[in-house]
């Protein structure tokens, strides 16, 4: 500290200056102090709220400045002033060759070679096997339960000591078009087995983030009736195939009187289920409200249509592990995606 | 000078590294050990003239030790290798310990019939599927959860899903949910467009895949596409079918939910569904009739048309003077339709109203 002072009192000495400011923040002859190394905790947290200040000061004068410029511009009847858009991660997106373009032939021709093909053009109607590993314990049957209600034409099988590839055959010669296999750790359910069937993709899901019915705050209760599907965000070739496989899971033809949605969402490679049920109402909105010198348009209100929702059923979250050609064959099996650790290294990189 | 009470002497009394106490009894570590037991019989230290069974990667070896080699430790041990068949190692054994004693021969074929059991028990278990447990670094985990809570945020589902189900509404998808004015929804909903396609540069794009999107129209290919990618919006995305209008206006977005083939000529298609009212409403539902005419089938159009005719026979009676006349008809219909195939008719009427008033 002492140091510092002599080296600037050498410094200022050129100037003439007797004292000087310790707190300028302003380069003199290119001398940055930071607030961080101020080793006196009084003058250090004085300096760095004195910095803040200005910081607040400065960007409260920038939005005045960008408010004063688009109204101006709107009352001369000009274009306003180039909104601002923040850079988001989903923004900066790194760019990814493997996302699906509108005219692309071969994801088509893809589609209809799919293994999915049969259940997503109705010529079998979706049969779902739900069994769990061979521990299940806690949380697990619960969830199961839910699951069950949530997708319409599934069993729930109980384990045994089968091998899985025995379940898989035991399935197909019921007929069955998907198996769910829930995994419970440490009396989690932890992980998500997706198997299609006849031979199908395997995908492995993890899972997180587990919230039951019960545990939902005004939750409704699901009906009986087809929902309807909502995937959002499926962009890259592996994630449309994902979407659809979830998409086998389900019956082609939604039941709208039954007003049931589910909704599997990626963001960032999460996959986010939400299980609601809509209404569509008329709500009244006042206009103008923002703008309190206009008084004239205060007493406009305008009508608008909003679809309300009521959460029912579970909410988790799902994050895809490894995704395998075929039936469940962890040795054997030619994987199309696994997840590796070296995927992870930048923020701005998805897969989905 | 070779003297095996000696070396038992110190062994035991003193102290063997080989030697296990537990509470059991005294194990010996040693691996030459037959037994395994610390005995003064089972001690390879103490035997001057010993034999044993070990297995190196599933084969069995019998390893003897005889006193005229016990100064050369390093040739100390001789071995012979065993067959897989049990019986065949049995005899191999017989021969090569054919006067050694008793005791010791029958301690090894006891220690090689374990030796086969336990190698057939490894060779199942193997070929048994066990789950494996796989341990995740913590800072792993911590960061998987971090991201979630991000994503979640940057999310904004229920927003995202309202707005989606808004828009399969404006779209027409639903043909018959009856808890709202039909109405006035449509005149917000049309409202409700208008401003939309305002701020539809400032939304984010999102990429929406619908269930169900597999009409086969004549441009497939972009139907399917349709809700998918930046691309759309980048490339301002036009839906080439004149007929719909109202996807020209958001390129970007949603599809009709209509998870059927909807194949414009093809009338055994409609036959399948003749049942469902669904493709008949959705076709109503929409103001843009010129959609109407092209996906329908014959005995759909006849039904329309013979709605048609009441309609006009219902707007006719509508008029100013003939009011009553009109609610007698309605009445008069009433008997034979049912409640709400009436209030659809009466809303059907009330369009073609509108819609005549328009073209006026």
């Amino acid at each position: 500290m002492a140091k510092e002072k002599k080296r600037k009192a050498a410094e200022e000495a050129v100037d003439g200056d007797d004292y000087i400011e310790r707190e300028d923040k302003k380069p003199k002859k290119q001398k940055l102090i930071l607030a961080s190394q101020i080793k006196n905790k009084e003058k250090r947290s004085a300096v760095y709220a004195k910095l803040k200040h200005e910081k607040r000061v400065e960007k409260h004068k920038k939005i005045k400045a960008r408010d004063a410029a688009s109204k101006q511009a709107l009352e001369l009847g000009e274009e306003p002033p180039e909104k601002m858009v923040p850079r988001t991660i989903e923004n900066t997106r790194e760019l990814d060759e493997t996302v699906c373009r509108p005219d692309d032939e071969e994801l088509f021709a893809g589609n209809d070679a799919d293994e999915f093909s049969a259940v997503l053009k109705q010529q079998t109607a979706p049969k779902v096997l739900i069994t769990t590993c061979r521990f299940n314990s806690s949380r697990g049957p619960a969830f199961i339960k839910e699951l069950l209600s949530v997708i319409p034409n599934a069993q729930y099988y109980k384990r045994g000591t089968y091998e899985l590839k025995k379940i898989v055959e035991y399935a197909k010669n019921k007929e069955f078009t998907s198996i769910i296999v829930v995994h419970t750790n440490r009396r989690e359910p932890d992980a998500l087995l997706l198997i299609g069937l006849p031979d199908g993709p395997t995908a492995h899901f993890r899972l997180s983030n587990l919230v039951l019915r019960k545990d939902i705050k005004n939750h409704g209760n699901p009906t009986s009736h087809e929902p309807e599907l909502v995937l959002n965000n499926f962009t890259t070739r592996l994630g449309h195939r994902v979407g659809r496989m979830i998409q086998s899971l389900f019956p082609q033809v939604p039941n709208f009187r039954g007003r049931r949605v589910v909704t599997f969402h990626n963001q960032r490679d999460f996959i986010f289920f939400r299980h609601h049920r809509y209404v569509f109402e008329v709500k009244e909105k006042k206009e103008g409200l923002k703008d309190k010198k206009s008084k004239a348009s205060q007493g406009k209100t305008e009508k608008k249509a909003i679809a309300r929702l009521q959460e029912c059923g579970p909410r988790f979250t799902l994050k895809l592990v490894s995704l395998q050609h075929g039936t469940f064959d962890t040795k054997g099996g030619e994987f199309e995606w696994v997840h590796k650790a070296d995927m992870d290294t930048s923020r701005r990189r998805f897969f989905i | 000078m070779q003297n095996d009470d000696v070396i038992w002497d110190v062994i035991r009394h003193h102290h063997c590294s080989y030697m296990a106490k537990i509470q059991t009894g005294n194990f010996c570590r040693n691996p030459y050990n037959v037994t395994g037991i610390c005995n003064r019989s089972s001690c390879p230290l103490a035997n001057s003239r010993y034999a044993t069974i070990r297995d190196h990667d599933g084969i069995f070896y019998l390893y003897m030790k005889t006193i005229e080699r016990a100064h050369m430790p390093n040739k100390l041990w001789e071995r012979v290798k065993l067959p897989k068949n049990y019986m065949k190692a049995l005899e191999i054994i017989d021969k090569h310990l054919e006067y050694w004693p008793k005791l010791l021969v029958h301690k090894i074929k006891q220690r090689l019939t374990k030796m086969t059991q336990y190698r057939i028990r490894m060779v199942k278990l193997s070929k048994k599927v066990r789950e494996k447990i796989m341990t995740v670094p913590r800072k792993e985990v911590k960061r998987e959860s971090r991201r979630e809570e991000k994503a979640l945020r940057a999310a904004q589902i229920e927003n995202v899903i309202e707005k989606e189900l808004l828009e399969r509404l404006i779209k027409g998808v639903y043909p018959d949910i009856c808890n709202y004015d039909e109405e006035i929804f449509n005149k917000l909903l049309d409202k409700n467009k208008v401003e939309e396609q305002e701020e539809e540069e400032e939304e984010e794009a999102e990429v929406e895949y619908v269930e169900g999107d597999y009409e086969i129209e004549e441009e497939e290919e972009l139907e399917d596409i349709e809700d998918m990618g930046d691309f759309l919006k980048a490339n301002n995305f036009d839906d080439i079918e004149g007929d719909e209008d109202d996807l020209e206006e958001q390129p970007a977005k949603k599809k009709a939910y209509v998870s059927y083939p909807l194949k414009q000529d093809d009338g055994t298609e409609k036959v399948r569904r003749k049942g469902k009212k669904v493709v008949v409403e959705v076709e109503r539902d929409e103001d843009m009739g010129n959609r109407q005419h092209n996906a329908m089938s014959n005995c759909a159009h006849q039904k329309l048309r013979f709605w048609h005719v009441f309609g006009r026979i219902s707007r006719f009676f509508s008029r100013q003077s003939y009011q009553f006349e009109g609610i007698f008809f309605f009445f008069f219909c009433f008997r034979f339709f049912l409640c709400r195939t009436m209030i659809d008719l009466w809303f059907y009427s009330q369009e073609m109203l509108q819609r005549d008033s328009l073209l006026l």
